[in-house]
Order: C-alpha cells, then sequence, then structure tokens
C-alpha cells in the first residue's frame, strides 16, 4: 500500500485518499503544432507509454484534501516514493540523473528545451 | 520421442509401484546455437503458440524460453474463468475459438485440464448495466453464442446463496448466462500445452531471460539471453505484464501500462455455489474451486506496479461487495492471496501481430483476461508467426488500431473499471 503526503497541503493519506492519473510529462503535440501533427504522434500522445520496472514518473491528485494535481516519482518494483513536484516542473536533478531509458530521452529532451527558451 | 499416454491403465501401472516411475512430463534441453522460431514466455499463451506452431504448421526447430519458471506468471495467477461474452465481433471471435477449443483440449492433449463448463452469470445490479448486457446477449447470439439473459428468479435458483433482497444498494435486476462458460484448472493448462509441445520436439528452456534483441537491418537476428546468443529470424514474444521491457530491447515502445491485479482464495468450504458470479458494478466476481475454496477477484490496483504483490485497499473493496452479495460467506477467513502484473492496452483488447522489425511478433495486452483466451491466442498467433501474416481472427488486432483509430473498446464495452 502506498502511503502518500502531499506536496501542497500537507495532507498524509493511503492510496484511496488520492486518484493516479497515470504517465507524467505526456505533451500535448497539437497545443504546439496543431496544424502538423501526424497520426502516429497522435497515438503516441494518446495511448503510448513509458512503463518501466523501476523509476517511474506519474501523476496524482490530493482528492480528500487541496484537490490539486501533483507528480510522483515513484519506483515501480519498491514502490518507494522518491520526490515530489508541482505538475509544472521537472524532477529534483538528482532523480533525473537516475532515470533511465525512455525516461532518461523525455528529460534529456525537456532539459535541452527549457535552456534554449532561456 | 512420443511419450506414453496417460490412462486408467498407466495410473495402475505405475500405482504398483507407488508412483516412483512416472516419466518427466517435459525435457530439460540447453538451449542449441539456432531455431526457427523462439517464443518468449512460457506461460499459457507462449506454450500454446509453441504447440500450435508444431502441431499446425509442422515446425519442429522451436524453442520457448523463459526467465522463470514454466507456467510461473499470469496463467498460475488468475482465477481460471473461461468465457467468451464479449460485446466486440472480433473478440466474439478470438475468446469463443479460446472456448471452443477448451471444450476438446483435455483429450486432445491427453492432459486433464479440468474445464468445467458450469456456467457463468453476470449480474445486472443498475439499470444501465442491464440494459448494457441486453445489448451484449444480442450482439453475441447474432455471432452464434449460446446465451441468454435470465430473471432474477432464476438467478436465484441458479445461485441459491445470493442476496435476491430487493431493497439493497445494488438489488439484482437480472443476469447474462452464458452456460457453456466455466472454469478450467490453470496450471494443467500450462502443463497440458508443454508436455504436448514438447512431445513433438520443441525445446522449453527455462531460467532463461532474454536480455537483448539482435538485428541487423530491421530484422531480427537473434536473442542475448542469460544462457548465451540464440540465432533465430522469428521471435514471438508472449512475455504479459513485461511485455515493455521486452520490446523496449527492440527499441519499440508499447501502448501499455502494466498494474497489480489480485486474487484470493477463502478456506474450503462445502460445495455452495455451482457456476461463477461477476458482479461488474460492485466489481467482485466468485467461484467455488474444486478442493471447495471460494476463488475470488477484483480489479486492479490504480498505479504502475510490478510487484505481483498488490494492496489491501483493492482487496477490501472486492470483499466489501461480495459480502453484500453472498451475505453467507462474511465470516470465512482468507486463506491466501496473490497479485499478478496484468498489461492493459488503452481499448482494454490484446495486441497481437506484427512490429516495426521485421521478424518480432508480439502477443500482449490481455489485460484482466488472458486466461480464457490462451487456446485461441496461441492457434492465431502460430499462424500470424509461421506465414507472417495476421491470422484472419487477428487481424483487427494490430499495433495500427491505435494509429488507425479503429479500437476494439471492451472497456466501455465490459461497463467496469478494468
Amino acid at each position: 500500500m502506498l502511503l502518500v503526503t502531499c506536496p501542497i497541503c500537507g495532507a498524509e493519506g493511503d492510496e484511496t485518499d488520492f486518484h493516479f492519473g497515470g504517465q507524467a510529462h505526456i505533451a500535448r503535440p497539437a497545443t504546439t503544432n496543431p496544424e502538423g501533427i501526424t497520426d502516429a504522434q497522435q497515438r503516441e500522445y494518446l495511448f503510448t507509454r513509458i512503463n518501466p520496472k523501476g523509476l517511474h514518473f506519474e501523476r496524482a491528485r490530493c482528492d480528500r484534501g487541496c484537490g490539486k494535481w501533483f507528480h510522483i516519482a515513484r519506483d515501480t518494483m519498491t514502490m518507494e516514493i522518491k520526490a515530489y513536484y508541482g505538475v509544472t516542473e521537472l524532477p529534483p536533478p538528482d532523480i533525473i540523473a537516475q532515470a533511465k531509458g525512455g525516461w532518461a530521452e523525455l528529460f534529456a529532451e525537456r532539459t535541452a528545451h527549457a535552456k534554449k527558451t532561456k | 520421442m512420443l511419450k506414453p499416454r496417460y490412462s486408467i491403465f498407466s495410473l495402475a501401472r505405475n500405482a504398483m509401484n507407488y508412483h516412483k516411475d512416472w516419466e518427466r512430463a517435459w525435457r530439460s534441453p540447453n538451449p542449441k546455437a539456432e531455431y526457427d522460431a523462439v517464443i518468449v514466455g512460457a506461460g499459457g499463451h507462449g506454450l500454446a503458440t509453441a504447440y500450435y506452431l508444431a502441431k499446425n504448421h509442422g515446425m519442429r526447430n522451436i524453442a520457448v524460453v523463459e526467465k522463470g519458471w514454466l507456467g510461473g506468471g499470469n496463467t498460475g495467477r488468475n482465477t481460471t474463468i473461461i468465457r467468451s461474452n464479449y460485446l466486440q465481433d472480433p473478440s466474439i471471435a478470438i475468446y469463443e475459438l479460446a472456448r471452443s477449443l477448451y471444450e476438446g483440449l483435455s483429450q486432445e492433449l491427453n492432459y486433464n485440464m479440468m474445464f468445467s463448463p458450469r456456467g457463468v452469470l453476470m449480474l445486472c445490479q443498475t439499470q444501465h448495466e442491464l440494459r448494457a448486457f441486453q445489448r451484449t446477449a444480442h450482439a453475441n447470439r447474432l455471432a452464434g453464442l449460446d446465451c441468454r439473459m435470465v430473471t432474477p428468479a432464476e438467478v436465484k435458483q441458479i445461485v441459491p446463496i445470493i442476496n435476491d433482497d430487493p431493497n439493497c444498494r445494488y438489488p439484482i435486476l437480472g443476469a447474462y448466462y452464458q452456460p457453456r462458460g466455466g472454469t478450467g484448472r490453470h496450471d494443467a493448462v500450462a502443463w497440458g500445452y508443454a508436455r504436448g509441445a514438447d512431445d513433438m520436439g520443441v525445446d522449453i528452456i527455462q531460467n532463461c531471460e532474454v536480455t537483448g534483441i539482435q538485428r541487423e537491418g530491421g530484422k531480427v537476428v537473434g536473442l542475448e539471453t542469460t544462457r548465451g546468443v540464440i540465432k533465430t529470424k522469428k521471435v514471438g514474444v508472449v512475455t504479459a505484464g513485461n511485455v515493455s521491457t521486452v520490446m523496449d530491447m527492440a527499441g519499440i515502445r508499447m501502448p501499455i501500462e502494466s498494474l497489480c491485479l489480485q486474487a484470493l482464495v477463502s478456506e474450503p468450504i462445502k460445495p455452495v455455489i455451482d457456476c461463477v458470479v461477476m458482479a461488474n458494478t460492485v466489481h467482485g466476481y466468485m467461484s467455488q474451486s474444486d478442493k471447495g475454496e471460494l476463488v475470488i477477484g477484483g480489479g486492479t490496483d490504480p498505479y504502475n506496479n510490478y510487484s505481483q504483490r498488490g494492496s489491501f485497499p483493492a482487496l477490501e473493496h472486492t470483499i466489501n461487495a461480495l459480502i453484500e452479495t453472498f451475505p453467507i460467506i462474511s465470516r470465512l477467513r482468507m486463506l491466501r492471496q496473490w497479485g499478478g502484473i496484468v498489461d492493459m492496452t488503452g481499448d482494454r483488447s490484446p495486441i497481437i501481430g506484427k512490429t516495426p522489425v521485421d521478424g518480432l511478433f508480439v502477443n500482449c495486452g490481455w489485460g484482466t483476461g488472458g486466461f480464457k483466451a490462451i487456446p485461441g491466442s496461441g492457434w492465431v498467433f502460430a499462424d500470424t508467426i509461421a506465414n507472417d501474416r495476421p491470422h484472419k481472427i487477428a487481424e483487427a488486432f494490430t499495433m495500427d488500431r491505435f494509429t488507425e483509430g479503429r479500437f476494439i473498446d471492451e472497456s466501455v464495452a465490459a461497463a467496469v473499471a478494468h
């Protein structure tokens, strides 16, 4: 059973006090490029998921507290929650450094993009 | 190579010798350097695939590799229910193929699957559910399936222990009944297919984990495993909950999320229920095993999970629902509980077919209901691998459907939160 602490209002509870919203950091391609998206991109956005055995990043909502969405970095084998962070944020750098596979690629892309826009 | 058949005479003969001389049901060979095809995953679906590759397509130089032990994944972690009452035509076709194959499987494999067509009753506890199942019943009858709707009075007759109080929160308004559905012996399905495949020369290699998929020019050329490199031009990945991690090795990201689905059994009691009852609105299903345990299953945990354990809230939710439906079970003790990792697709239907890598085939995404499909799944997947194009029944289940938008949306059809 997961014991979760809401990073926004501080409410503590088990998994039934929160709503889990699946994979985090899914960017909707139509937001930046509404005309140019392909069927394949739309499929990626809607259905394709990074589904690792190990470190995973997901969304959750504080159902019985403030009602806000936030992000969790969690290990899908040990169930250990490694970090909480905001819905508009990237995970803490030390957690990003542990990310592998699809997650490592995604964060590399996002960090490069963030640097460029600065 | 042919093994002696199991029969009353072989039982008597071996009884004379205190059962010390039974032959091994399958060999434990070392992997050869090269095979015509390799199946990854020795669960029910993988072993059935190998069996039908050998039997229907005459392929003999093939292997099944398994990281753990044969039948140790979801084949050994389910509630053994067999039914084919799905709504969409492609689903009806594949699940009914499987159900009808189950009927003759014990004879064909000379291995007792204990297929017990005791009937599956799906309760309707809201007006919405009643109408949804009426629609399913019509669709199923049009497809030639043996099924009917039954009244609350008939439900009480079929399952006398059910709570038929019309004033409870979710009263029984009727039920969908598939009399030829039922249960089977889950381990025996894996063991029977393993013995049958081994008989035809298929190498079943356990404790052999795949660590890499070798490709050259977009084609599969071999597998890296913990027991060395195996050369092959055809690979069928049938690894249930772990399919994302295996397909990652070939650079293919799947439309799959892995969740934990739990089940439990009560302490064994005298026979109280002789069919399978599914209550989808309150979310629990129950049948009684031959040992007398009540076999109970419910919903998945809400988050990605590879731990094969699951957590208490999902169990509590299921048990709450079933205690209201069957008040007499309230004081039974739980004997054991287990979790299996199920791979969920966006439309809750499986993915069967080719992948962007030549020679790499995948069969996954059976979600919470793979056991019932084992024979049919193996049948069509073997045909797909042997002929390098989807079997007619598997055509609708290719991965392209997520790009093309032609879903087989059974999560809506089932009217239950899978």
